[in-house]
């Protein structure tokens, strides 16, 4: 089913990860996403991977999340893999050889050592958005582009915008679902056919899907006009952001590890 | 033969996830042919979850459905046919209109089935006098139409494809008094009409009264009890603590018979309490 898709889905939770600031957790994230490409040697990457464990362990996110938000990355880590090792050919030790090919050690280190780059880089961030609502991400992305907003960056506009479009995919996807089956029950076969018969299978899908998109954005702007929504100048907010010690652990927490990493590229 | 039924028939939503919800409960039914049933049931209680299972959209996460005799989900490339033989028309039906027009609209079950031009064209029309859909109508888009011409011309959408089960979720609601009237009435001229049987999830208990042989009662996603129409209004005190109702004048007759007045306590339609009252009347006479 549609909705089985996970859209960097938030896991409701109390861990500690869950209750940081969630400025605080987009900016460790980034802290976390460079460390991954200062790590230069397979120690400093082990420093990372441990880095990603721990703090799925800490998030009490249960592990087999890990793996489905590594599925649909799967080609594109082999395929880098496939990449590195057939065209990385300098190298010591030649493991293969056969016409053009030729397999060394070099090159199945790189490939390793990305796979496991990937890896962490995608399961870390994943954890940004398993821990984090919606919600909380856009308003943080909000309150830490803001500065922006003195070069008329239109900043309240675009979070706005992209907390719309987030409250709604739930609701579409829902929607989708429920307009799939209608047309199944008529008969609609969507799973046969060739190509072009496939795609005209999805007209009776999509024209209402549209026709119900239009219709709840203008419901949709229509209430909140309402509601006196004028723009953001002058808004307060119902659930303030505030920092807190916990915040500052955290930040410690990732520093030490980052010091841990740049420590291992020196000594090797 | 029964054409419906389910042998111990559970749906789990969302299985293996934290948001796990038991939507159908261990239900096992059985439905005879050429009957109007009523679906009844509290908000949430499976209702639309258990009539999705009847025309093999929803594959149950443990129990049997059979049509006719046929198990689902034996051969998948059967469930096509599986659903023109049970037509299932959602709640707010209008949502899934698509075509130009009306005309190609309610063209598309029947042309889905591989029927023919002629043969569509006549069903057509006939699906759309059942629903009293006119011919000027049929050639108009139907996104110029009302709410309430848009829920037939999608109903006739289904009962184009002449299925021996017609199943409605709740076809009548977002609708004003007269319009519930009027699509009410169609449905059971339908069933009187061609003898097929007629399934309505509904809200309103009055017109569940009205309409229906037959009721299905769910409660939290089990099956309270599916009998004969006089006898689930019987269980007035049952009906209530579900945080269901009754129809209005069956409880007018309930208070009473509580007051001490002797009369029947069964009475669940205004016409036919009129008939009683009446009768009373000449028998005091
Ligand atoms: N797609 C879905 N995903 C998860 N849970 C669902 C889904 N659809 C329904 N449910 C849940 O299953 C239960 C039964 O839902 P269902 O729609 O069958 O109830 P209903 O009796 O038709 O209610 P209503 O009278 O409001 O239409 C509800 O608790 C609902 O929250
Ligand atoms: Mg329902």
């Amino acid at each position: 089913m549609i909705s089985d898709i996970t859209i960097g889905q938030y896991f409701p939770g109390r861990s500690v990860v869950h209750k940081l600031d969630p400025r605080v957790k987009i900016i460790l994230t980034a802290v976390f996403i460079v460390m991954l490409f200062t790590a230069g040697t397979f120690y400093g990457l082990g420093v990372g991977l441990l880095f990603t464990f721990v703090t799925f362990l800490l998030s009490r996110i249960p592990l087999k999340l890990m793996g489905k938000c590594l599925k649909p990355i799967l080609p594109i880590i082999i395929f880098t893999a496939i990449i590195n090792v057939v065209f990385i050919t300098s190298g010591d030790k030649v493991y293969f050889e056969w016409k053009f090919l030729k397999i060394t050690d070099e090159g199945v280190h790189t490939a390793i050592f990305m796979a496991v780059r990937i890896i962490c880089l995608i399961a870390g961030s994943s954890l940004l958005t398993y821990t984090t609502s919606p919600i909380a991400l856009t308003d943080a992305i909000e309150r830490l582009l803001s500065p922006l907003k003195k070069i008329k960056v239109p900043v309240h506009e675009l979070a706005m915008m992209m907390t719309i479009a987030l409250r709604f995919i739930p609701t579409l996807i829902e929607e989708t679902d429920k307009i799939i089956s209608a047309q199944k029950a008529r008969g609609a076969d969507m799973e046969t056919g060739s190509l072009i018969k496939r795609a005209k299978a999805l007209v009776p899908i999509l024209v209402p899907l549209f026709v119900s998109s239009f219709r709840r954005a203008e419901d949709l702007a229509l209430a909140m006009e309402c509601r006196c929504y004028h723009g953001g100048d002058g808004r307060t907010r119902l659930k303030q952001l505030h920092m807190s010690i916990r915040d500052l652990f955290a930040a410690v927490y990732v520093c030490v590890f980052f010091a841990g990493v740049i420590a291992l590229n020196i000594i090797f | 033969m029964s054409v419906i039924k389910t042998e111990n028939l559970t749906y789990i939503y969302g299985a293996g996830t934290p948001f796990e919800k038991t939507a159908v409960d261990n239900i096992s039914l059985e439905i005879e042919p050429g009957q109007m049933i009523g679906v009844i049931g509290h908000t949430g209680s499976g209702k639309s979850t258990l009539i999705q299972h009847f025309n093999g959209l929803l594959k149950p996460t443990s129990g049997n459905v059979y049509i006719d005799g046929e198990r689902l989900w034996d051969d998948k490339a059967k469930l096509r046919d599986i659903r023109f033989k049970v037509g299932l028309v959602f709640q707010y039906p209008e949502y899934q209109l698509f075509e130009e027009t009306c005309y190609k609209d309610i063209a598309f079950g029947p042309k889905n089935m591989g029927l023919s031009d002629s043969e569509t064209d006549i069903r057509i029309h006939e699906a759309a006098q059942m629903v009293g859909i006119s011919e000027e109508i049929l050639q108009k888009s139907p996104f110029e139409l009302s709410g309430g011409q848009k829920r037939r011309v999608a109903i006739a959408g289904v009962m184009a494809m002449k299925p021996k089960v017609l199943i409605l979720d709740e076809p009548a609601s977002g609708l004003d008094p007269k319009g519930r009237e009027q699509i009410l009435t169609l449905l059971k001229d339908y069933h009187t009409n061609t003898g097929s049987t007629v399934m309505i999830v509904s809200h309103s208990m009055e017109d569940v009264a009205r309409y229906a042989d037959r009721i299905i009662v769910m409660n939290k996603a089990k099956l309270f009890c599916y009998e004969e129409t006089e006898k689930v209004f019987s269980k007035v005190d049952e009906l209530m603590s579900m945080g269901l109702s009754v129809p209005q004048i069956t409880k007018v007759f309930t208070a009473l018979k509580e007051k001490g007045i002797d009369i029947q306590k069964d009475v669940y339609t205004t016409p036919f309490a009129v008939k009683y009252f009446l009768s009373l009347l000449e028998g005091k006479r």
